[in-house]
């Protein structure tokens, strides 16, 4: 039986903070992916949060995630208010066509 | 009061141009009528000075001071001044009246108003100065009235080359006329005449090294000083831009190519005259430069056929018979003839506009003629000036060019007979070459296929009216000052204003001198009328028999494509080349232009980053932040 560590709990949060960001930049087709991979890098700072949180004892970590899990959900609600938005205007939501800040 | 005549020109030219949405009549009336104030102050001057002896020298304000140099703006009045002031404002006040009749169909009257008072300014400001600097003032702000009015119909592109070519050309001669006044601050220590003149004896030995040469200090700053002169007074050499300088309009060329500005030259060297007569040299050379150029000038005018042209080259002449009086001691008469020439001379040339005006802008003399019946105003008072002009006994010219004459003889050695001689058969060449102007464009059968002779006419009153008055000037002008000028006392006229070492002595004149240039000038008359109008074939034949000769005098003694080989053409290419190999296949190719190619590289090359891509962006940050991340992290 393998003691699960801190390192453990940081290992997870890296992989998923990992994913968060491939999933950005590797995603080419839809915006809604980008948000959730976007929740996913959140997600994998609460997880560190968390682990430090019990690894010295304070509780304060466990209460800021509350805040980011409020925030994130937040930020979830006008992001994909804004993608409902932008699909009424332009009438499509993939990521190749969202390239209006081409220099 | 002088303040107000050297500062009502500048006040009208000002108020005149900036409050031209008033209208033009507006412009007119203003320029023209403060002219005329300063012109009635001018003459009560010269009234005071001749009466009263009241000369004195107004300080307007402290210009500059400092170390040894202390130059002010000033008013100094004395003869000499008061003369030049009579000169200038009164044919100023009477061009400007005569303006507003020529330039009636012109879209810019404010404008040219303003520049024929500005240019008044300019020229009181130098003949009033007491001192080289405000003089060189002067000098340089007529030189610019001349050129912005030579180009004022800046449209046309001959304009424009003759107001570039008077601009130069006086160039040249300004540099002269610098580094002589640069000679007399580094030597004398000041600028005011006063104190200069008062310091020529001591220096009048003193040798100095010039480019390799000793030359006698005084003689160096006359010479250089008259350089400066014979640009401004289109002497030989320098003489090439005035002919052109007719392109500008017609009253432009009878205030400042005839009357004034062009006379500035001379009334430089009767200045400085406590230096130049310490200087034989210097004297003897603007004696030997005069005369060239009164006989040259006189030569070219027998046969050009520009009714401008003609009376330009004229005035040219007679800027050589000043100087050569001048160069023989007589500055009283050269100052005389300076008088009286620019009556007559204005007059010649505003008549000259107005037989232009009514051939509707007919320059050519040759497609003239027969007219004198149809503007009988205009030819009777062509015919004064022509007359005063070729010293026709009792008129100005006669009592002004004859006395360079004597004063020449008086002078008794080799160079004064010299100019004695030449003054005598240029005198004969001027009656030759001003009757054939007034017998071609007035007389013998009319010429003109463009124009029906029932279509010219005589010109307005407002044009007519100065011309009046001028002819008053060139008629009596003459008589009535020779005494105070010329005659026996006159020194008790000019006091300070002009110096002789040793005064000329008036001797008898023997009758033959007396006699004989009246009598070529009246000889002249019939014989021009026979050669110009009854019997023209012996001058074709003539003409024939001398192509070499008539084409030499025709294109003006080829100095204009002397110089155009001499000067233009190299500094054409050399400038061609500057510019197009040095300047921008290297300077600008290696400089600013190389910079900017690379900047626009290499902002090519980053505008690739800005996809647009939203993941491209992230990846970028991210890839920043890592880079961040590291750094921190290993130090």
């Amino acid at each position: 039986m393998i003691n699960i560590e801190l390192g453990h709990y940081l290992a997870l949060g890296g992989v998923i903070f990992l994913l968060g960001v491939i999933g950005i930049f590797l995603n080419r087709k839809n915006v809604i992916v980008i948000l959730m991979s976007v929740e996913l890098i959140l997600l994998s700072v609460n997880i560190n949060l968390v682990a430090f949180s019990v690894y010295s004892n304070e509780i304060a970590g466990q209460i800021f995630t509350f805040f980011i899990l409020t925030v994130a959900a937040a930020e979830a609600a006008i992001g994909l208010a804004i993608i409902v938005s932008y699909y009424r205007n332009k009438g499509s939501i993939r990521v190749q066509d969202i390239n209006e800040m081409k220099g | 009061m002088p303040y107000l005549i050297v500062f009502l020109p500048l006040v009208g030219a000002i108020l005149g141009y900036s409050f031209k949405f008033l209208g033009d009549r507006y412009a007119e009336v203003i320029t023209t009528a403060f002219l005329f104030l300063s012109a009635l102050l001018s003459i009560l001057i010269f009234y005071n000075g001749i009466v009263h002896g009241e000369y004195i020298n107004y300080k307007i304000i402290e210009w500059i001071s400092s170390g040894n140099l202390n130059v002010s703006w000033s008013i100094n009045i004395d003869p000499l001044s008061s003369i030049m002031l009579v000169v200038v404002t009164s044919i100023s006040s009477l061009v400007h009246l005569y303006s507003i009749g020529y330039m009636n169909q012109d879209l810019n009257k404010p404008r040219f108003m303003a520049y024929l008072s500005l240019f008044t300014f300019a020229m009181l400001m130098l003949v009033v100065s007491d001192n080289f600097l405000q003089l060189f003032f002067g000098w340089e702000g007529v030189g610019l009235c001349s050129y912005l009015l030579i180009g004022f119909w800046y449209k046309k592109n001959t304009a424009n080359n003759a107001a570039i070519k008077a601009f130069l050309v006086n160039r040249v001669g300004d540099f002269g006329l610098a580094i002589g006044i640069f000679l007399i601050f580094n030597y004398f220590g000041t600028l005011n005449y006063n104190e200069v003149f008062a310091n020529v004896t001591e220096h009048s030995t003193k040798e100095i090294n010039f480019l390799g040469l000793n030359i006698n200090l005084i003689t160096l700053i006359s010479l250089t000083l008259f350089i400066g002169a014979m640009g401004k007074s289109a002497q030989f050499f320098f003489h090439t831009w005035l002919p052109d300088a007719m392109e500008g309009p017609t009253p432009v060329s009878a205030l400042i190519h005839a009357a004034t500005m062009v006379t500035a030259g001379v009334f430089l060297v009767v200045r400085c005259s406590p230096i130049f007569e310490y200087s034989q040299v210097a004297l003897n050379f603007i004696a030997v430069i005069g005369m060239i150029t009164a006989v040259f000038a006189a030569s070219v005018a027998l046969v050009q056929n520009d009714i401008k042209k003609i009376i330009a080259y004229s005035t040219c002449s007679q800027l050589g018979y000043m100087f050569f009086a001048v160069g023989v001691g007589a500055y009283h008469v050269a100052m005389f003839h300076l008088f009286t020439h620019a009556f007559f001379k204005a007059l010649l040339f505003l008549g000259a506009g107005s037989v232009i005006h009514a051939f509707k802008d007919e320059q050519d003399i040759r497609k003239m003629g027969g007219v004198w019946k149809k503007i009988p105003y205009t030819w009777a008072l062509m015919l004064i000036g022509t007359l005063a002009l070729t010293g026709f006994p009792l008129l100005s010219g006669f009592y002004s060019k004859d006395a360079i004459i004597e004063f020449a003889y008086f002078k008794n050695s080799s160079i004064g007979y010299y100019a004695m001689t030449v003054g005598i058969t240029t005198a004969f060449f001027t009656a030759l070459y001003s009757w054939r102007l007034f017998f071609k464009t007035f007389h013998g059968k009319y010429n003109n296929s463009d124009l029906a002779i029932e279509e010219t006419h005589e010109s307005p009153l407002v044009m007519l009216i100065p011309l009046i008055f001028l002819a008053l000037g060139a008629l009596f002008v003459g008589y009535f000052f020779k005494e105070l000028f010329i005659g026996y006392h006159y020194l008790e006229f000019w006091k300070e204003s002009i110096f002789f070492i040793e005064e000329i002595e008036h001797l008898d004149l023997p009758y033959w001198l007396l006699f004989s240039t009246p009598f070529l000038v009246v000889l002249a008359i019939p014989l021009s009328y026979y050669l110009y109008i009854k019997n023209t074939d012996i001058l074709s034949g003539v003409r024939k028999l001398n192509k070499p000769l008539y084409n030499f005098l025709l294109n003006k003694w080829y100095f204009d494509e002397l110089y155009d080989a001499i000067f233009i053409k190299p500094f054409k290419l050399t400038g061609l080349f500057l510019w197009k190999k040095i300047d921008q296949n290297t300077i600008d190719r290696y400089g600013p232009d190389g910079f900017s190619k690379i900047i626009k590289y290499l902002s090519n090359v980053a505008v690739k980053f800005q996809s647009g891509y939203i993941y491209d962006y992230a990846f970028v940050m991210l890839l920043g932040l890592s880079f961040l991340l590291t750094y921190l992290m290993i130090k």
